[in-house]
């Protein structure tokens, strides 16, 4: 609640957290200052999660110290945190969905009793600050995406924070409100708190942070200090950047670097192809689905997939998308509607039919639905072809064949494994993906439906999959991409349908520049109203 | 039959819906605590058996009533005790824990009561009265509700603070935040074993009350297997509440309902089997699952241990 008078401090020195068989945190050494916006920058895996965790106590460093205002400070757990003034916004929300806005920022209170008149008191007051309007007795799970993100920076500066931390915060966020968070962030940098943005795009660190600071492998390989980042042009800060976040590896990714680091506006890297003279290979007309799970199903869907052609969905996460792969795949029956397949109506088939028509699925579960951890990664390669021939005959597995497949897919997709008989589950997650694009898109594969295809996976992983995913499509097959990543639908799709609660709200030609604002558009249309 | 439902039927009708329900509202209120804040208690049955026996063998020495339940309650906190260390500290499977908990409960009260009060005479007679004044003369509902033994009114008001506290205190807030999110409490910079901890002792109290209350009021007396699932209803009416302990008040007084039904039918003259009517409250509670199971809401993380960073 106070504002400091000199600038507030926060040091690392020497922090190093390792866990069995990877170091996350490498003697990283830096400082945060208040009243600045501190920019934590590097891929996945970089180790920015874990420097986060443990300033916010949810993890012990292995060695180094952390010191506020030069005085050490033990943060131990995460009420000592919290009792430091340290604030977190995690990357997946920590709000109750079952709690109202109120009752979350409650939580933690100290005191018999709830005293409601004075959170709301304290609310109206953080309201202001953001420049939000929110309604503390709306239910956490009613919230659109960018009022629950403000609901939960409203929740890290509760108690009067000296440090705001946002560990991700645009990865699912509209362009609309990515800009509102923006503001949101610079208000609450004037009111003299100390903010950490972590990233993995270098356009956001550019435009949020006065510095940033670059990890790579656990290490701290680069600074830009406020003052130099001040004195550079883009470009300059671009260069400095992209050097420091691939190092040698900028020779492998080459000219791509830059756009896996977001550092421009995604464009679409697909070629066109022309739709009319393509033939409809996968259409769904008014399906709705039902399960017995609680996601959302989808409703009165209808699309068309061609040939070669990417149709990418976006939409906020857990809107359908789960519910659409499904239908599509098999695994969810449709109640209403009908799904063909090249001109045959396929909606009464099964996951193994359907899979021999070439309807091929690559879920976004990798490590529980997708793989089999505790298996042989050549056992997870042919795991959906149990039974068949050659590698079942007679009801007996036929080790000889099930190796020679597996030894050609690790090598054609460069699953990077010990041996074919190494267990699945040891694998990092970039391999996992590999062995079930492997497994999905071989044997005859003619549309595959892939579900956050490179979410959580390092950038030269990500620039792989897209490439096998362009691949297929310029080979006559049809990819319905299901993405929340919006650039990653722009520089793939032809197509984009926008999803909301499990219908089909727009749907935008991925033609030229603006396709992300269009689809943002429709995005924060439906979702979260006009603003 | 129609000079059958005098005054004094109804009255008796309604002392035995409330003498019914209390037991099971008690318990449930307990399981409600308990599930809220993310623990799952099979062991209720057992922890019950402990607290009907408890308070019986303590009520039967001194002949205090209230040193009974008291000792009921306490019975029920020790007997939680197994549930707390194992799942809550230590992270075992609920499911496994409870089922051993309800059979440890049903094998040792019954072991105990066989070897030490089986060949005696062991009613305990009537708990004192408690007449609320004016309240207690209203013809017919004035002596079945208000003429109570004051240990109903105390059970009523621990059930009213129950709901209270859930609602309205920050440690309401917590034990129902361990049950939906744990890690939004362990963020929240609230410690989830603690809370946790806090729950499970104070279902085993609520339990062990439930426990007490049926032998020293309810039937007067102990025998093995009294609660005869009773504890396996208080799970249901707990799932069925949604949390609210109001609606596992409701349920509660129905299944009384449903109790208190048999022996009136009789009583009017209809002559229905025995094993039809001991056999009423449970088919109600298959029907109602049957009708209501699939909108029942537990809390998401119920039965998990909490290990902090493993998502």
């Amino acid at each position: 609640m106070t504002t400091p008078i000199a600038p507030d401090v926060i040091s690392l020195r020497g922090i190093t957290k390792a866990f069995p068989g990877v170091v996350a945190n490498d003697h990283i050494s830096l400082d945060i200052v208040s009243g600045q916006v501190h920019c934590l920058l590097g891929e996945n895996g970089a180790g920015k999660s874990t420097l986060i965790s443990i300033l916010a106590g949810m993890q012990q460093p292995d060695s180094g110290t952390i010191a506020i205002n030069g005085v050490p400070a033990a943060i131990n757990s995460p009420k000592v945190a919290v009792d430091y003034g340290i604030g977190v916004v995690h990357q997946h929300s920590t709000l109750v969905p079952a709690f109202t806005v109120l009752e979350n920022l409650m939580l933690g209170e100290s005191g018999l009793m709830l005293e409601k008149k004075r959170a709301v008191e304290r609310l109206d007051e953080l309201a202001e600050l953001l420049g939000a309007q929110i309604d503390p007795n709306v239910l956490a799970s009613d919230l659109g995406l960018g009022q629950q993100q403000q609901v939960e920076i409203a929740k890290a500066i509760w108690k009067g924070s000296r440090l705001l931390i946002l560990d991700e915060p645009t990865s699912m966020l509209t362009p609309q409100a990515i800009e509102h968070l923006a503001e949101s962030v610079d208000r609450v940098k004037r009111q003299g708190l100390a903010v950490v943005f972590i990233t993995h795009k270098l356009r956001e660190a550019y435009s949020m942070g006065d510095c940033v600071t670059v990890l790579r492998g656990g290490r701290n390989v680069g600074h830009i200090s406020v003052e130099e980042l001040a004195s550079y042009d883009e470009q300059q800060a671009q260069d400095a950047i992209l050097s420091a976040m691939f190092g040698e590896d900028i020779a492998t990714v080459g000219a791509d670097a830059a756009e896996l680091a977001g550092a421009t506006a995604a464009t679409r890297e697909i070629q066109a192809i022309d739709l009319d003279r393509r033939a409809v290979r996968l259409s769904l007309a008014g399906v709705s689905s039902r399960g017995n799970s609680r996601d959302v199903e989808v409703s009165d869907v209808t699309l068309e997939l061609h040939e070669g052609e990417i149709l990418g969905i976006a939409g906020i996460d857990g809107h359908g998308q789960g519910a659409l792969a499904e239908v599509v795949a098999g695994q969810r029956t449709a109640h209403a509607g009908r799904v063909n397949f090249d001109g045959e109506d396929v909606t009464r088939l099964g996951v193994r039919r359907r899979q021999q028509l070439g309807i091929r699925y690559v879920t976004d579960d990798r490590l529980h639905e997708g793989t089999i951890g505790s298996m042989s990664v050549a056992l997870n390669l042919v795991v959906k072809r149990i039974g068949q021939r050659p590698f079942w005959r007679f009801g007996q597995i036929q080790r000889k064949a099930v190796d020679a497949e597996a030894a050609a897919q690790i090598a054609k997709y460069e699953i990077r494994t010990p041996s074919p008989a190494t267990r699945a589950g040891t694998l990092s997650g970039g391999n996992i993906q590999k062995i079930l694009l492997a497994r999905e898109l071989t044997n005859g594969a003619q549309l595959v439906v892939v579900n956050k295809p490179t979410y959580g996976l390092d950038l030269k992983t990500v620039h792989l999959v897209r490439e096998i995913l362009i691949d297929f499509a310029a080979k006559g097959g049809s990819v319905l991409l299901l993405s929340t990543d919006l650039d990653e639908l722009v520089e793939l799709s032809h197509r984009i349908e926008i999803v909301s609660s499990g219908r089909i709200v727009g749907s935008v030609a991925n033609d030229g520049p603006g396709t992300a604002e269009k689809v943002g558009q429709y995005m924060t249309g439906a979702i979260e109203g006009v603003h | 039959m129609s000079d059958l439902l005098s005054a004094a039927f109804v009255t008796v009708f309604i002392a035995t819906v409330i003498a019914q329900a209390m037991p099971l509202m008690l318990a449930a209120v307990g399981e409600n605590i308990g599930e809220q804040a993310g623990v799952l208690n099979l062991g209720i049955e057992g922890v019950m058996l402990i607290g009907a026996y408890t308070g019986f063998i303590v009520t039967l020495t001194t002949g205090n009533f209230w040193l009974g339940m008291l000792a009921g309650a306490v019975g029920g906190v020790v007997g939680n005790l197994a549930m707390l260390v194992l799942n809550v500290w230590l992270g075992l499977n609920q499911i496994v824990v409870g089922l051993a908990v309800t059979l440890i409960g049903e094998g040792i009260t019954s072991v105990l009561y066989l070897q030490n009060n089986a060949k005696s005479v062991t009613s305990l007679g009537a708990p004192p009265e408690f007449k609320i004044p004016f309240l207690a003369d209203i013809p017919v509902i004035g002596p079945a509700l208000f003429q109570q033994s004051a240990l109903f009114w105390v059970a009523v008001i621990f059930v009213i603070a129950a709901g209270f506290f859930l609602s309205r205190t920050n440690w309401g807030l917590s034990i129902r935040a361990a049950g939906q999110k744990p890690s939004s409490l362990d963020a929240a910079g609230g410690s989830v074993v603690k809370i946790r901890s806090h729950a499970v002792l104070l279902s085993g109290a609520f339990v062990g009350l439930g426990g007490a209350y049926l032998a020293l009021i309810t039937t007067s007396t102990f025998t093995p297997f009294i609660t005869n699932g009773l504890g396996f209803i208080a799970i249901v009416i707990t799932m069925l509440s949604r949390g609210r302990i109001i609606l596992v008040a409701i349920t509660s007084v129905v299944y009384g309902l449903t109790v208190a039904i048999g022996p009136a039918l009789q009583v009017l003259g209809y002559n229905v089997s025995a094993d039809v009517i001991k056999m009423i409250p449970f088919i109600v509670v298959i029907l109602t699952l049957i009708v209501f199971a699939r909108t029942s809401v537990v809390p998401p993380a119920l039965g998990t241990s909490y290990t902090r960073g493993a998502r």
